[in-house]
């Protein structure tokens, strides 16, 4: 085996990891700040936090993180069936993450069309589509602590390496 | 015995009820809509208009069976800066010179030079039914809506009157009632504070085959609805043969409640009386635009992420082989 293959080798593996609790921190933060709690709670009060109580704000931020992470998912993805694949494998509680992020982001999706002019939902679909968002987010905030209580990563070493 | 709420229950409590409110809703008006597809908009000529009120008077009675009937005492709420918003007594109900809860339609009066004299021009105000209307988009419950005739609308039954959609309203149009609505089944002293309303244009009635009846009972003919190209034709139409000017053509990006004037929206918009349930004539740009052309980024995005990954699966892979052919 060369350096070149060895782990540690892949810049990723250092700088995923804060740079995705980075992005899902501000998602659900902004996400959060959809509802009207940050000033009723005064935590927009707090000194450098006013931004949490304008609506617009939070929203383009909250835009701004999807395009990021959606950007973001993609590389991950082709990194990993590219370059790690045959080092690593993915675990259970990374299939768990996979398939609530991919959840949030169908959501998210639909959340987005909703909110483009002419593109009309049924009210039912309406009220579905918003509180799964918010339910499958917090899933992943719940799963994710479990998992980082019980140390469960992404990736496994493959036996062999 | 005190009640603890933990987040689990909060979160079950909010499905189970939202889940609950969906199932026994009203079915979506479909019938509302134009036959093309396209949205209604109404046209309102100020120069008509002689402040009789007709249409508010028609407003409040059509729509009496729509208006809040709160429980009191109110729920005790925390913390203490969430203000209590009632217009359930006698004197609130009777309030007519702005929007309330009980008022969705209010006449607007101006003193402003017309060619020369003085001229007291009124006009009824009331939801512009944006074409991309914040309020609706914004909403984070999906209580206030879009139907596909371009009318929006705020479902009294799933509202939690956090106010949100008037805090993004270019006008401020939406008005609180407390005491009303889920919040109360939820956790009415924690989270919601009653029930916005403002015009839903008469969705039912239009729903229907019937007009609106603001426009139904107006004795002057000062508004007019129709689809909206040819209510901006019209408005159009008069703009060039009479010289008035338009309002809500471009405004917010558009909506379906057009104005014309036979003064500049400047001139009349200093001549009223702006405040609270008391929307003004601001030039309003597109509240929306940042985030469609956002939505249009988010398109592109997984594109750049995986020309970036191919470039970096390229370059190691490239590397690596580098690497191979100089051990071997």
């Amino acid at each position: 085996m060369t350096p070149e293959t060895t782990p540690k080798a892949f810049s990723e593996l250092t700088y995923f990891k804060p740079l995705y609790l980075l992005l899902l921190f501000i998602m659900g933060l902004t996400g959060f700040g959809q509802m009207p709690i940050f000033k009723r709670y005064y935590i927009a009060d707090i000194p450098g936090l006013a931004w949490l109580a304008d609506f617009y704000a939070t929203h383009y931020i909250h835009y701004i993180g999807a395009v990021i992470l959606f950007g973001f998912f993609v590389y991950a993805a082709v990194v990993y069936f590219g370059l790690m694949r045959k080092q690593f494998r993915l675990t259970r509680a990374a299939y768990v993450r996979i398939a609530l992020l991919a959840a949030i982001a169908i959501t998210g999706i639909f959340r987005v069309l909703k909110n483009l002019p002419d593109v009309v939902f049924s009210p039912l679909f309406t009220m579905v589509i918003d509180i799964s968002h918010l339910a499958f987010m917090m899933f992943l905030m719940v799963f994710g602590i479990i998992f980082m209580i019980s140390k469960k990563g992404w990736l496994d070493k493959k036996l062999g390496f | 015995m005190s009640k603890e709420i933990s987040r689990r229950s909060f979160i079950k409590g909010s499905l189970v009820a939202a889940c609950a409110t969906c199932a026994s809703q009203v079915p979506l008006p479909a019938s509302a809509k134009t036959k093309d597809g396209q949205e209604l908009a109404t046209l309102i000529d100020i120069r008509k208009c002689i402040g009789c009120e007709a249409c508010v008077e028609a407003c409040r009675e059509v729509n009496d069976f729509k208006y809040p009937e709160p429980e009191k005492p109110f729920p005790r709420m925390y913390p203490n800066r969430v203000k209590v918003a009632d217009w359930s007594d006698e004197d609130g109900r009777e309030v007519r010179d702005r929007l309330t809860p009980y008022n969705w339609l209010s006449i607007q009066w101006a003193t402003v030079d017309v060619d020369g004299e003085e001229t007291e021009l009124s006009f009824p105000r009331r939801c512009m039914h944006c074409q991309n209307p914040p309020c609706a988009d914004l909403c984070p419950w999906g209580a206030a809506r879009k139907l596909e005739n371009g009318i929006t609308v705020i479902h009294s039954d799933i509202c939690l009157g956090g106010k949100k959609c008037q805090v993004v309203c270019p006008w401020d149009i939406p008005q609180r009632q407390t005491g009303v609505g889920l919040y109360l089944d939820l956790l009415p002293s924690l989270a919601g504070n009653g029930v916005m309303y403002k015009c839903d244009r008469c969705y039912n009635r239009i729903a229907e085959g019937e007009l609106p009846a603001c426009i139904e009972e107006c004795p002057e003919d000062v508004q007019i609805i129709g689809p909206r190209d040819e209510i901006v034709a019209e408005a159009h139409r008069l703009a060039e043969e009479e010289g008035v000017y338009i309002y809500g053509e471009t405004e917010n990006g558009g909506t379906n409640t057009l104005y014309v004037s036979p003064v500049p929206y400047e001139t009349l918009n200093q001549a009223i009386s702006k405040g609270p349930g008391q929307p003004h004539f601001d030039k309003v740009e597109d509240q929306m635009a940042h985030a469609d052309n956002l939505a249009k980024a988010m398109l592109i995005a997984p594109f750049a992420g995986l020309a970036a990954a191919v470039g970096r699966v390229y370059k190691v892979s490239k590397k690596l082989g580098d690497n191979t052919g100089e051990a071997s």
